[in-house]
């Protein structure tokens, strides 16, 4: 008796930890699923263009006021500079199929939007496809 | 999403792939050091793009009414395929440029000419502007700025030209180089993206395409500029010189 009862103590307890480690995984498993089932994921169409113009975590962050500061200086004082014009954006990151990148709920920027629940204006004026037969620009890092 | 904690993209592989197959073609080098892209980049007009609007500029036009041909809308109509204007004449239509014809009532003479913003040194357009939208730029072009116009119109009232429209209906299918939208003003931008590319307007362009040239656009303040010895030469107008607005647009002729 006592030279048994360790043993059975042992596999009672490993039988448990095993049971929580299982239970663990699963509910580990199962979150991202219960929060892909609530909302929509972001579908991320890969860019046409080689490297964008910043750190993804910078863009995803910061790329509101990068296209703000450039559009008072493009429209203000006739600073073209393509580095962070919307433009540039648009033709880097219009899809391959619609050509659009807000056209369509998977399109780069309309997908992401959609998710984050911010409506863009942009595209009210903006043309929100790269002009016909423009080569993308390739910006260097 | 903190910066550390960044979700990995499934894509990545994929995408650094593309990137990788994209920056190939793009890099292709054609001679040691030059690739397609720089070529494009070094453009004429490409330096003045990056330095903005110049201060000592005053970009302008001088119409020739004599050379204008009466019944010609070149001008028109490449002001409206640049801009994607859609060219109807309704009063809730946008129109940046349009023909008229003045007579001399005594003697029965017809003129023709294009009537558009003037490009004011003095806009009275940006003086009535409750935001600041409507603005002058360093080298004396009138514009207005989208991102802050409200639509209230008092540059279209103020505005003796008639020179400003207002966008009624949603629109789709703007070009790239000119974003138009409901519930803001617009007008003649001297096709400011081409101009800071170191082109010429659209209008000038078809004119003298047409065989007309009946337009001159250039540097009023360079006097060895073709527009500045015209206007030292030539006894040239502004239409309604009365109101001293100093206007940019000048014609010959009326």
């Amino acid at each position: 008796m006592p030279m048994r009862s360790p043993s059975r103590f042992a596999l009672a307890v490993g039988t448990l930890v095993a049971g929580l480690l299982v239970a663990g995984s699963l509910l580990a498993a199962d979150a991202p699923t219960r929060v892909a089932a609530r909302a929509a994921q972001p579908v991320i169409e890969p860019a046409r263009g080689g490297q964008c113009v910043q750190d993804p975590a910078f863009m995803r962050r910061n790329h509101m006021e990068l296209l703000r500061h450039d559009r008072d200086a493009t429209v203000r004082a006739g600073v073209r500079d393509t580095r962070y014009s919307l433009k540039a954006c648009i033709g880097c990151h219009a899809s391959k199929t619609n050509d659009s990148v807000n056209s369509a709920s998977t399109n780069f920027c309309q997908s992401c939007h959609a998710y984050a629940a911010v409506k863009i204006d942009c595209f009210e004026c903006h043309a929100s496809k790269p002009a016909p037969g423009a080569a993308h620009v390739v910006v260097k890092p | 999403m903190s910066g550390n904690n960044e979700p990995v993209d499934p894509a990545g592989g994929r995408r650094g792939f593309l990137g990788v197959a994209a920056a190939a073609l793009a890099g292709v080098l054609l001679a040691p050091g030059v690739r397609l892209i720089e070529i494009a980049q070094a453009a004429p007009g490409a330096a003045s793009a990056t330095a903005g609007a110049r201060r000592g500029v005053r970009w302008g036009m001088l119409i020739d009414s004599g050379k204008c041909a009466s019944g010609c809308t070149d001008c028109v109509t490449a002001c409206n395929t640049e801009n994607g204007l859609s060219g109807g004449t309704l009063p809730t239509d946008s129109q940046w440029i349009r023909k008229i014809e003045i007579k001399e009532v005594r003697t029965g003479k017809t003129q023709s000419l294009p009537m558009m913003c003037q490009h004011c040194a003095e806009p009275p357009c940006v003086d009535v502007c409750p935001t600041g939208a409507s603005f002058k730029r360093a080298d004396g072009i009138v514009l207005v700025d989208r991102h802050s116009c409200i639509g209230c119109r008092y540059c279209v009232m103020a505005c003796p030209y008639q020179a400003r429209s207002f966008v009624h209906e949603p629109l789709a299918g703007q070009k790239p180089d000119v974003p138009r939208g409901k519930g803001t003003v617009e007008g003649c931008t001297l096709c400011v993206h081409k101009v800071d590319r170191g082109e010429q307007p659209a209008c000038v362009t078809a004119c003298s395409d047409a065989g007309h040239g009946a337009i001159v656009f250039g540097d009023l303040n360079d006097p060895q500029s073709e527009i500045s010895r015209r206007v030292a030469q030539y006894p040239s107008r502004q239409v309604r010189e009365d109101l001293n607005l100093d206007t940019g647009v000048r014609y010959l002729g009326i």
